[in-house]
């Protein structure tokens, strides 16, 4: 079986608001049905460190940056619609069972 | 530090050459200012010189929010302006965010707000205590993002979190088919609104600047020209809307003892604009190097634009007649700038005459002749033109005098003449004649404001000594 590599998330919220909650809610859960073990997400709140907008080219908030594997691709908003975010990052969903 | 005034607002000066004069002060401070205007019109240009300016002039920090070129290309393009970029960075008096939307990157799903955009410019303005920002051009984000709602939104919430911040803001836009902006961004602008215009007539370009709103101010819907070149942008001063120009009651001479007797206060009045007319040949330029001459021997600075000789073939050909101009040459009394009308188009004919008249600031300002600008403008142009630079002028108390090339028969129709002449103070109008075989010159004071002269045409000869009146036929 190929090893997959490792998915390594970040996620740009500016402070606790209810559409960064969500969206660090919607990813966590996403990631634990689809890529279990194989994911890492860096939380990156911009209240708190704004230097760290310019290097992902940041500009919406909540924005979810997936830097490995490459290239990196990026998902705006609360991550809400399942399918999309998936489809976004590329992770071939596990069906339910 | 913002200084609460009782006036409407206060304003922010741009550093652009002219702008700050045509509206009175600069820029509504602590405002957007929106720059809106074709593919190449100058709006980049424009906000570079204004966050530039801001720093060497008037020591106002700046960021500049690039949605479109890259930290290299902006740098390059301010290099080229004479200002060191780098320097400004180092000197932590710029900061450049490079904001890029790849919109291939990007994905979106559900609700979002555009917040890492004003931290990342709260961020910059704050590392460096900025008073002036740019966006340049904030509509790219249309082209990166599909929820529409949530940008307006959010860009209005921009504006007015600029005006909180109280920073002045030149945001630039794209200029649309039906609407000032592609995407209608004066809708969130409402103090200023600057638009750049670049039109190609009749294969020469020009550029216009118009203040289409300024809150507050009675702004009229006039089109000023601009330039661009090496300094960036100059637009070219407006013409006072009041006829308050100070008047003298100096005589001086006109350089010829014969020629003052003419006028009844034996000379002319300082500061006054003269315009001498004549065919081929009728010895305009001579009248007015007796005007140059004149106004050296008063150790006067003066300034003589000549359009169709250089300044070596001027002056051996007024040498030849004794009018000699080279001592006043070499002392830089006198300078003469000599170009070819059709090298380059009317408002960098006025910027550059402008500009020589700043720098040298003489007292005297001889154009020779004027006719030739009509092969590089209308005749409105031309007539726009003059009556700004005429009015400059009569600001500053400048005396002047025009040369123009008229045609014989249709000197009355001439419109250049037609202009000028009503705008100048005197008005000497030669000729040739051929009666018997000989040619006969002549001369005749069209008009004189402010006092009388002699009306005859008087005959004139020109030896090497120069002109010389010939006795007045008793006559009548």
């Amino acid at each position: 079986m190929r090893k997959e590599e490792k998915f390594e998330l970040r996620l740009y919220i500016a402070g606790q608001t209810p559409k960064s909650v969500a969206a660090l809610k919607n990813i966590t859960k996403y990631c634990k049905e689809h890529l279990e073990g194989k994911y890492t997400i860096e939380v990156i709140d911009l209240l708190k460190n704004p230097q760290l907008a310019e290097g992902d080219q940041i500009f919406a908030i909540p924005t979810l940056v997936r830097k490995v594997p490459e290239p990196i691709r990026k998902i705006i908003g609360d991550l809400s619609n399942e399918e999309r975010v998936l489809v976004g990052l590329n992770i071939r969903p596990i069906p339910k069972k | 530090m913002k200084q609460k005034s009782k006036d409407a607002f206060s304003k922010t000066l741009t550093g652009i050459d002219g702008l700050d004069e045509i509206t009175g002060g600069g820029i509504p401070q602590n405002r957007p200012t929106l720059v809106c205007g074709s593919a190449g019109c100058g709006k980049t240009l424009f906000a570079i010189q204004f966050i530039a300016k801001g720093i060497t002039d008037y020591n106002e920090p700046g960021v500049y929010m690039s949605f479109e070129e890259s930290k290299t290309d902006i740098a390059q393009n301010v290099k080229s302006l004479g200002f060191d970029l780098d320097k400004f960075i180092a000197d932590d008096k710029l900061r450049i965010d490079y904001v890029r939307i790849e919109r291939s990157e990007i994905e979106e799903t559900g609700d979002y707000d555009l917040e890492g955009l004003f931290i990342r410019l709260n961020y910059a303005i704050d590392s460096i205590g900025a008073k002036r920002v740019v966006l340049d051009t904030i509509e790219s984000l249309f082209g990166g993002i599909d929820n529409v709602a949530v940008l307006r939104s959010e860009i209005r919430r921009l504006f007015q979190w600029l005006k909180d911040k109280g920073v002045t803001a030149v945001i630039t836009g794209e200029r649309g088919d039906k609407t000032l902006t592609r995407q209608g961004l004066e809708e969130y602008v409402s103090d200023c609104v600057i638009l750049l215009d670049f039109r190609v007539i009749e294969q020469i370009a020009t550029r216009r600047l118009r203040i289409v709103k300024y809150r507050g101010s009675a702004h009229g819907t006039n089109e000023y020209p601009f330039l661009i070149d090496e300094n960036g942008i100059s637009v070219l001063p407006i013409t006072s809307l009041k006829l308050e120009h100070k008047i003298s009651n100096e005589i001086i001479s006109t350089g010829l003892d014969d020629i003052d007797g003419l006028f009844a206060k034996g000379g002319i009045f300082k500061g006054s604009s003269a315009l001498v007319t004549g065919s081929a040949g009728t010895a305009k330029t001579i009248l007015a190097s007796y005007f140059t001459k004149s106004s050296c021997l008063r150790n006067e600075k003066t300034l003589y634009f000549s359009f169709e000789e250089s300044p070596e073939q001027l002056v051996r050909n007024m040498q030849s007649i004794s009018i000699n101009l080279k001592p006043f040459l070499k002392s830089k009394l006198l300078i003469i700038h000599s170009s070819r009308p059709s090298l380059q188009g009317l408002e960098k004919h006025l910027l550059l005459l402008y500009k020589k008249i700043e720098q040298h600031q003489p007292q005297t300002v001889i154009v020779d002749p004027i006719s030739s600008l009509l092969s590089v403008g209308s005749i409105g142009e031309v007539r726009d033109m003059l009556v700004r630079l005429i009015d400059l002028l009569k600001t500053k108390n400048i005396n002047a005098c025009f040369t123009s090339l008229t045609h014989e028969s249709k000197m009355e129709k001439d419109l250049t003449v037609d202009v000028v002449s009503s705008l100048a103070d005197i008005w000497i109008d030669m000729k040739n004649e051929d009666i018997n075989n000989r040619r006969i010159r002549s001369l005749r004071i069209v008009k004189a404001r402010g006092m009388g002269h002699e009306t005859q045409t008087r005959q004139f000869i020109i030896n090497n000594k120069g002109i010389i009146l010939v006795e007045a036929n008793k006559e009548s």
